[in-house]
This record gives structure tokens, C-alpha cells and sequence, in this order.
């Protein structure tokens, strides 16, 4: 091949995406001829995990600029589709259909939510970050403020916040593999992990954007293509996007003529936990203004405060490709979360509706028992139905599912071939491997480069700092691996927390670094630990019983974190001396894009 | 006034612009959710329901490349944009 490695990019994927088309036809030709759906299902997994280590291994690097910021020379459009990647977890790709399918309206929130902060990074940050030529987010923060303890209480509120979110992820890819390859999850966790490091050990940022890229490919396909295939199937549309208000009025009729009945506790009491049966309406507004409101305010907030994807947008070549960067990230995810509320919609129409083939309210409890997907999905604890007002027939509040089910079962349930199935768990696994990835990375990059380096031993040399920062990126991920083992909360859960704990002590210092001169060093400590520590103490107080205020919940307690931190920021800044001539001659430079950037290409 | 000054004013007035329209879609609406749920929106979904799924999700991807090519010619004009050698 001629040219560039970056030059020849569109040709090298688009040869992998040819490629991995070819392997789904394979795959589907060797159902036919009789492979059975296990071996299907490990195939999948085995051959995807095989080619992002792959990857990883050929991305190997020993520059300081290439392990932390991929040389930055990544071409927009695939750092918006790294970034995507980087994104969409496996909480996305597995638990977001669930529960627009369970809760409607009041969960849209975080569709909202995760979409609108990238119009904070692409106007409040990315391009100034980018100009200001950082490795990590706390050197961004350590260098526009000066002093190690600004620098350090940044790397503190990085860790808290990624390492809430890392523990979900990796727990993720151990409830994926021990499907696919039916083992252990206490074993799968560990087999998950190492193949996310095998992704960035040896290339660091470099490894991980491309082997993204590649994990992006693979979970759009896995994602898209049970969508319009299932809608097609049941003749609800061949653009299901754009033609599903039919489907969508109908599941409104339905739920009208069905009615949403209460259960009694003891009757819930039977039910496995973790399901949940249908008990709000699909597409009616079921929440407070405030309720959506917040949670949306949360996501967004927490979005521009996430280091893993704000140090995606240093990886690019220039300050003009990092703000046209964000609108792709977000062209590509919109790709995938505009989807899951068809998918819910599909899903839950071919469950529901007594005049569908696949309907299964109004029918028998002994023939819904009979079922051979029933059967499948109810062994793995994911569905349930009782007969709890004893009339032989099964009711909408007689059926339980769990949220993974809705992007797990559906392609079964609607009667797709088993190949679609191995494809779904190849992308879930790939959503939650690339967030992993970026938050393992995120976390040993601060921990190497601002800690190790910049304030234990500035004098060390290049190979010995990617050492420690390999090293630690082992370690980091063991520790995740380990909590993720004990499976303390569930996957959401604490994927919300991490927005929360990020926004409450990095907002502000993030975004008045850049947009408030008078900013100084003392405000931004103090907005970084009153804003964390505020805002962990209201998730714990609400808790552990307390009554929380303004309506502000365990899941948006960051709105209370923020504004304690805002307000200490401001009040702080302005009671001690303003920053020096230096300082505001910095602001001034990082405020455009020409010239040099503020620290240099090797720092 | 200097070209440094008036170039961050001119920024700063986009970034106005591009916050009240994020406003707007992400937050302004929804105080009215319930109302405009009622009424048919696009493709025949209810309005509320269609911006949660499609709507404010669109618009926002539209108003980052809006975004990027106004601060792109703000740049251009005060003759800030980088140059190819950089």
C-alpha cells in the first residue's frame, strides 16, 4: 500500500468492514449447515477480541506524544468514531433499550442528556484543551493554575469518577463473556479484562484509538442491523426510524385496553430480582418537568467533565479538527441512540400485541411455558411469567423481563437466526471493551504523567514514565476487575454516579479556566474538593435514608456538587489575589487557535 | 480595542447564541412536555415523544457543525486560524 498509515485509513477499514461483513456470512452459512449456537456465540467473541488485540499489538509505541496522545495526528472523522466507541458503553449498547422499554418518558432523560453535553464540549471546551496541548485533563488543570495540590485534587476527582464508571464496564464484559463462551463470571471478568489491556499496553492512547475505531464498526453493524431487519419482519417499516408512529400509537392503545395492573408485595416477592414487568406507559410524558429536567442537566454536565472523552479531542491534529471531531462523536452515537427507542418499540409490540405471531399476553401460561425462547431466556434469569389472579391466561402484569433482554432476546423472539445473536454479544462486548479501554487509560495517563512525573520525579526519562504507565494500567485494571467480581451495583447505577462525581469537582474549574480570567489557583481547589466532597456527601446521606431537597435524587446529586463548587470557586477566586501577568497572558493564548500550543509537543 | 479583544467578544457572542439554542432543546421544551405530547409531531409520533428519540438529538448534531463553521470564519476573520505548518 502507498502512502501514510493515516493516509490510507478510509482503505483500511473499509477492507475490515468488508471483512467482518464476510465473517457474519460465514458464520450465518454455518448455522445452516449445522454449527451449533454455542460455538456460534464464541466464535464471535473469540474472532472480534482476536483482531482488536491484533491491533493493539501492531499500534505498539515507545514516544511519550504517541502513548498519551496518539501522536495527534487522528483524522476527525475516526476520532469521532473512537470517540463514539469510547462512549457508548456496555450500558449503553445492553441496558439503554431496556429501560426506554420499561420506563419511558422518565428514562428519554439520559438520551437527552448524553447527547446534549457534546454541544457544552464542542462550545464550552474541547477546542481550548486541544490548543492548550495537555496529555491529561489534571494538566490542563495543574497548568492553568498552578502548584501540585491544584494539579493533584484534579487527578483525585478523575479517579473517583472513572473508577465508578471502569468497575461497571468490566463487569459488563465478564456478563458478556461468560454468556458467549459459558464459563464462570467470576473467571470471565478476569478474561474480559485481558483483553481490554491487551488493546492499550503496548500503545497506549494509540493502540486504543484504533482498535476503537475497529470496536465502533463492529457494535453499529451489531446494533443497526437487528433493528431494521426485526421491523422489516414484522412489516412495521423498512426505515423503522421514521415510520414507527403506527407501532407506537398502537402499544398506547394496548396499554389502555390492558390497564396497568398493581401487584401485591407477595406476589412480587416471586418474582426473581432484577426483572421487572410493564408498569408505565410507553410514549405518555410520565415524569415531573424537574425529574427529566435534572437528570438531563446531570448527563450533560457530567458529559463535558468526563476525562476519558475529553482527551480523546487532544488526539487531533489541530484545534479546528477537534470542534468538527465533537460533531462527529456525536453523528455517531446519534447513529445508535436514536435507535434504542425503536428497538424498545419493536420489542415490545411483538411481546404485547395478541394479534402478532410472536404476541404472548392473552395467551396460556402453559403455552407461553412451552416456549422454546421462553424456556432459553428463563433458564438465564432474565424472563418469568406466574399466574398470579389464577385464570390460566397470561396478563401484562403477569410478565417480567430483565432490562438486557430487550437488546438480548428480541432478535430471538422476533425469529432472527441465531448468527444475529453472536453478532449482538460480539458489538456488547465491543461497547463495553472501547469504554473500559478509555477509562483504564484515562486513569493511568493522570496517575503516570501527573502524579509519577510532574510531581514525584520530573527528571525521568521517556521509557522509564511508559513503564510506570504500563504497570499502573495493569494494576488499575485488576483493582476494577476485583470490585466488578463482587458485583456490588448494577451496571446503570454507577454509570450515573460516575457523571455526577465528575461534574461536581470538575465543571467549573474545567470551564472558568478557559472562560473566566480572575479564576486563580486557591478558587479552583477549593471549587474541586468542596464540589466532590458535597457532592459524596448528598449521595450518601440520600442513601442512607435522608430526604434530599429540590427534588434532587441520588442519581442527579451532582447538581448539588456543581453548585456548591461554582459558588466556592467564585467566592474563593475573588477574596484572594488574581492570577499573575503569566497566567493571564496563558488564558489569552489558549482563547485562540493560531500559534504555538501552551506546553510542548514532549512535556 | 485590539484584534485579540474583539475576536474573544465576537466568540464569546456565538457561544451565547449556541448555548440558548442548546437551551432550548434540551431543557426549554420539556417544561412543557405533557402539552406538546398531546399534539402530532413529525412522522406522525407525539411531539414530546419524537424529540426525546430524534428530535434534540438531531438538532444537536447539526448545531456542533453550525457551531464549528461560525467560530471557523470568527478565526478566519481576525486572522487567528491555524496555519498548515503548525
Amino acid at each position: 500500500m502507498k502512502g501514510s498509515f493515516i493516509d490510507n485509513l478510509p482503505r483500511i477499514y473499509g477492507i475490515y468492514t468488508g471483512g467482518f461483513v464476510g465473517f457474519i456470512v460465514i458464520m450465518a452459512i454455518a448455522e445452516q449447515m449445522g454449527m451449533s449456537a454455542k460455538a456460534i456465540g464464541i466464535a464471535f467473541v473469540a474472532f472480534t477480541v482476536f483482531i482488536y488485540a491484533l491491533i493493539g499489538y501492531l499500534s505498539r509505541t515507545a514516544q511519550a506524544d504517541a502513548y498519551y496522545v496518539a501522536g495527534r495526528q487522528v483524522p476527525t472523522v475516526f476520532n469521532g468514531m473512537a470517540t463514539a466507541a469510547d462512549w457508548m458503553s456496555g450500558a449503553s449498547f445492553v441496558a439503554m433499550a431496556g429501560g426506554i422499554y420499561f420506563k419511558g418518558y422518565g428514562y428519554m432523560a439520559l438520551l437527552v442528556g448524553w447527547t446534549g453535553g457534546y454541544v457544552l464540549v464542542a462550545s464550552l471546551l474541547a477546542p481550548y484543551l486541544r490548543k492548550f496541548g495537555c496529555y491529561t485533563v489534571p494538566d490542563f488543570i495543574g497548568t492553568r493554575y498552578g502548584g501540585n495540590l491544584a494539579r493533584f485534587c484534579a487527578v483525585v476527582v478523575l479517579t473517583v469518577a472513572s473508577f465508578t464508571y471502569v468497575t461497571a464496564q468490566i463487569n459488563a464484559t465478564g456478563t458478556i463473556a461468560s454468556v458467549a463462551l459459558d464459563i464462570p463470571f467470576q473467571y470471565a471478568v478476569y478474561i474480559g479484562l485481558i483483553s481490554i489491556l491487551l488493546c492499550s499496553m503496548l500503545g497506549g492512547m494509540r493502540g486504543v484509538t484504533w482498535t476503537q475505531v475497529a470496536q465502533y464498526i463492529v457494535l453499529i453493524i451489531a446494533y443497526l442491523l437487528p433493528v431494521f431487519w426485526i421491523s422489516n419482519k414484522m412489516g412495521a417499516g423498512f426505515f423503522p426510524h421514521f415510520m414507527l408512529a403506527d407501532e407506537v400509537a398502537r402499544i398506547g392503545e394496548l396499554e389502555q385496553q390492558f390497564g396497568f395492573i398493581a401487584n401485591s408485595k407477595e406476589d412480587l416477592a416471586l418474582v426473581p430480582k432484577g426483572l421487572a414487568g410493564i408498569t408505565k406507559a410507553h410514549s405518555a410524558v410520565n415524569a415531573t418537568p424537574w425529574a427529566f429536567i435534572s437528570l438531563a442537566l446531570a448527563m450533560m454536565m457530567g458529559t463535558a467533565s468526563l476525562p476519558h472523552v475529553m482527551m480523546r479531542y487532544f488526539t487531533t491534529p489541530s484545534v479546528k479538527a477537534a470542534r468538527k471531531s465533537v460533531g462527529w462523536s456525536l453523528f455517531f452515537i446519534f447513529l445508535l441512540y436514536s435507535s434504542a427507542p425503536m428497538l424498545a418499540t419493536l420489542s415490545k409490540l411483538s411481546l404485547i400485541d395478541p394479534t402478532l405471531s410472536t404476541g404472548i399476553i392473552g395467551k396460556s401460561i402453559a403455552e407461553v411455558q412451552a416456549i422454546d425462547w421462553y424456556q432459553n431466556w428463563n433458564q438465564a434469569n432474565l424472563m418469568f411469567v406466574s399466574d398470579f389472579n389464577g385464570n390460566g391466561t397470561l396478563e401484562l402484569n403477569e410478565f417480567f423481563m430483565g432490562g438486557k433482554a430487550v437488546v438480548l432476546a428480541t432478535p430471538e423472539i422476533a425469529g432472527l437466526p441465531y448468527v444475529i445473536s453472536g453478532l449482538v454479544a460480539a458489538g456488547g462486548m465491543a461497547a463495553a471493551m472501547s469504554t473500559a479501554d478509555g477509562l483504564i487509560l484515562a486513569i493511568a495517563n493522570a496517575i503516570s504523567h501527573d502524579v509519577y512525573y510532574k510531581i514525584i520525579d520530573p527528571k525521568a526519562e521517556t521509557a522509564k514514565r511508559l513503564t510506570v504507565a504500563r504497570v499502573l494500567l495493569v494494576v488499575i485494571g485488576f483493582a476494577g476487575a476485583t470490585i466488578a467480581a463482587m458485583e456490588i451495583q448494577g451496571i446503570l447505577g454507577s454509570v450515573i454516579w460516575a457523571f455526577d462525581f465528575a461534574m461536581s469537582g470538575l465543571f467549573f474549574p474545567l470551564v472558568l479556566g478557559v472562560w473566566w480570567k480572575r479564576a486563580n489557583r486557591q478558587g479552583a481547589i477549593a471549587g474541586m474538593i468542596l464540589g466532590l466532597v458535597s457532592g459524596a456527601w448528598y449521595l450518601i446521606w440520600v442513601r442512607s435514608g435522608g430526604s434530599g431537597f429540590l427534588g434532587i435524587t441520588q442519581l442527579t446529586f451532582g447538581i448539588f456538587g456543581s453548585a456548591v463548587s461554582l459558588v466556592s470557586m467564585v467566592i474563593v477566586s475573588l477574596m484572594t489575589q488574581e492570577p499573575d501577568k503569566a497566567t493571564q497572558k496563558m488564558v489569552d493564548n489558549v482563547r485562540v487557535p493560531s500559534g504555538k500550543t501552551i506546553l510542548g509537543k514532549q512535556h | 480595542m485590539s484584534n485579540q479583544t474583539k475576536h474573544w467578544e465576537k466568540s464569546r457572542g456565538l457561544l451565547l447564541i449556541t448555548l440558548a439554542i442548546w437551551f432550548v432543546f434540551s431543557i426549554g421544551i420539556f417544561l412543557f412536555g405533557a402539552e406538546m405530547n398531546e399534539v402530532t409531531g413529525p412522522f406522525g409520533y407525539p411531539w414530546t415523544y419524537w424529540f426525546t428519540c430524534q428530535g434534540s438529538l438531531g438538532i444537536f448534531v447539526i448545531l456542533i457543525f453550525w457551531f464549528a463553521n461560525r467560530q471557523e470564519k470568527i478565526d478566519e476573520e481576525f486572522g487567528f486560524s491555524e496555519r498548515e505548518d503548525e
